[in-house]
């Protein structure tokens, strides 16, 4: 299942919206990294709302996914994780360290507007 | 005749005996009512059980117990009596009557029931016994039967206000836009601390909260599996992109989280909770400013 990646002005927003396997994550992964430069993106949202469940793979690679995209120059939100699903996270010590996380995309805009 | 087709009958001789001679035994307690009862109630009060119950009270009670006890004797089913009890319990329980006084008054009405046999019985010894065959189980099952349905009442009602006062127990307000705090007094056991988290972290969801100030200035200490679980509270709260600051840690807390070897750049604390949500508000880009100062700045 490809995610979606749209350009809303100076971001790109990725809304996954259902289970990913290792392969689609990886997909993402590049196709976010490749697209940040080339339409000069100064910002990454990647929403996963519709996610029940965020293994260790998914959390590396989001973590990935984060670091890589400020190399190349933008900053990366991930948006939308349940409660259920953050407490368990934690819970196997996946703690997106370093990774900026916001409610929802409505918060995760505002936090890239503030940033600038 | 073989000799299983005897022991059947045998067997059924018995059944039908046991049961003819409770028939004997519920016809001559019908009979004895008005005095069994009276006799009973007298012993209630004698016994000083019963005591937060008036004296009519207590043999209006005395009647229904007594006849339910007699139809359960004449039915052997005990459907209709524990139903009975379970009544009784939700009616008397509210106004601090114990369970030792109920087992009291059951067993006491055993026994008034029991000499009333040895009364009538005195002259035929092994009647007496074969009566007392028949009605000493049936009692004491009908004993069991009242004081169980007691206890359960009892554990439903401590059951339900568990859940009353576990609701009550952490509350998340709402003191600003996006800032909530959650205030925590007593003891924290893991069912308690597991709760804390799931309201938390759904009150971070529903009221798009971006700043959470945990106050345990009303917890006296924690042990390290609870601060563990704090800990990864704060943490999970990040993930939903909010700000936890905890406040007022007790020295012997403070010493717990060292102990379990914390990283302090992960956990925001402040002193008391009044820092914490001036803090809050700080984060949040809010300033609040004395009305004076405000007049007198120029317009």
């Amino acid at each position: 299942m490809q995610v979606p990646i749209l350009k809303q002005g100076a971001y790109l927003i990725a809304t996954v919206q259902s289970a990913l396997t290792d392969e689609d994550l990886k997909q993402l992964r590049d196709a976010l990294v490749g697209q940040v430069s080339k339409v000069r993106a100064r910002g990454v949202i990647v929403d996963v709302t519709a996610l029940d469940v965020i293994d260790s793979f998914a959390t590396r690679t989001l973590r990935d996914v984060a670091h890589m995209i400020r190399l190349r120059g933008a900053e990366t939100v991930i948006v939308g994780i349940q409660p259920e699903v953050a407490f368990s996270m934690v819970k196997l010590g996946l703690t997106l360290a370093g990774v900026s996380t916001s409610l929802d995309l409505e918060e995760g805009l505002a936090y890239l507007n503030r940033k600038g | 005749m073989s000799n299983t087709q005897e022991l059947a009958t045998a067997t059924e001789a018995r059944l039908e005996t046991t049961a003819s001679r409770l028939r004997e035994l519920v016809s001559h307690l019908r009979q004895q009512r008005a005095q069994l009862r009276e006799e009973w109630a007298r012993l209630i009060t004698e016994a000083k059980l019963l005591t937060a119950m008036t004296k009519e009270e207590i043999f209006a009670e005395a009647t229904s117990v007594y006849d339910n006890y007699v139809e359960a004797l004449e039915t052997g089913t005990y459907e209709a009596l524990q139903a009975y009890a379970r009544n009784l319990s939700e009616r008397v329980i509210p106004r601090g009557v114990e369970t030792h006084e109920v087992v009291g008054i059951v067993l006491l009405l055993r026994d008034v029931l029991a000499r009333s046999l040895f009364a009538k019985y005195r002259e035929d010894f092994n009647k007496l016994n074969r009566i007392l065959d028949a009605y000493e189980p049936a009692a004491n099952r009908i004993a069991a039967t009242v004081a169980v349905g007691f206890v359960q009442e009892r554990e439903r009602i401590i059951r339900e206000q568990q859940e009353a006062i576990r609701e009550l127990s952490t509350p998340v307000l709402q003191v600003r836009e996006r800032l909530l705090i959650l205030p925590i007094i007593g003891v924290i056991d893991p069912q308690r601390a597991r709760q804390l988290t799931e309201q938390l972290l759904r009150g971070i969801r529903t009221n798009r909260a971006k700043v959470v100030v945990l106050d345990i200035t009303g917890v006296p200490y924690i042990d390290s599996p609870v601060a563990n679980h704090l800990v990864q509270t704060v943490e999970a709260a990040r993930l939903l992109g909010a700000i936890v600051i905890v406040t007022g840690l007790s020295p012997e807390i403070a010493q717990t989280l060292v102990n379990i070897g914390v990283d302090l750049g992960k956990m925001n604390t402040v002193g008391d909770l009044q820092g914490g949500i001036e803090e809050a508000e700080r984060l949040l880009g809010y300033k609040v400013v004395p009305v004076s100062e405000t007049a007198a700045q120029p317009a």
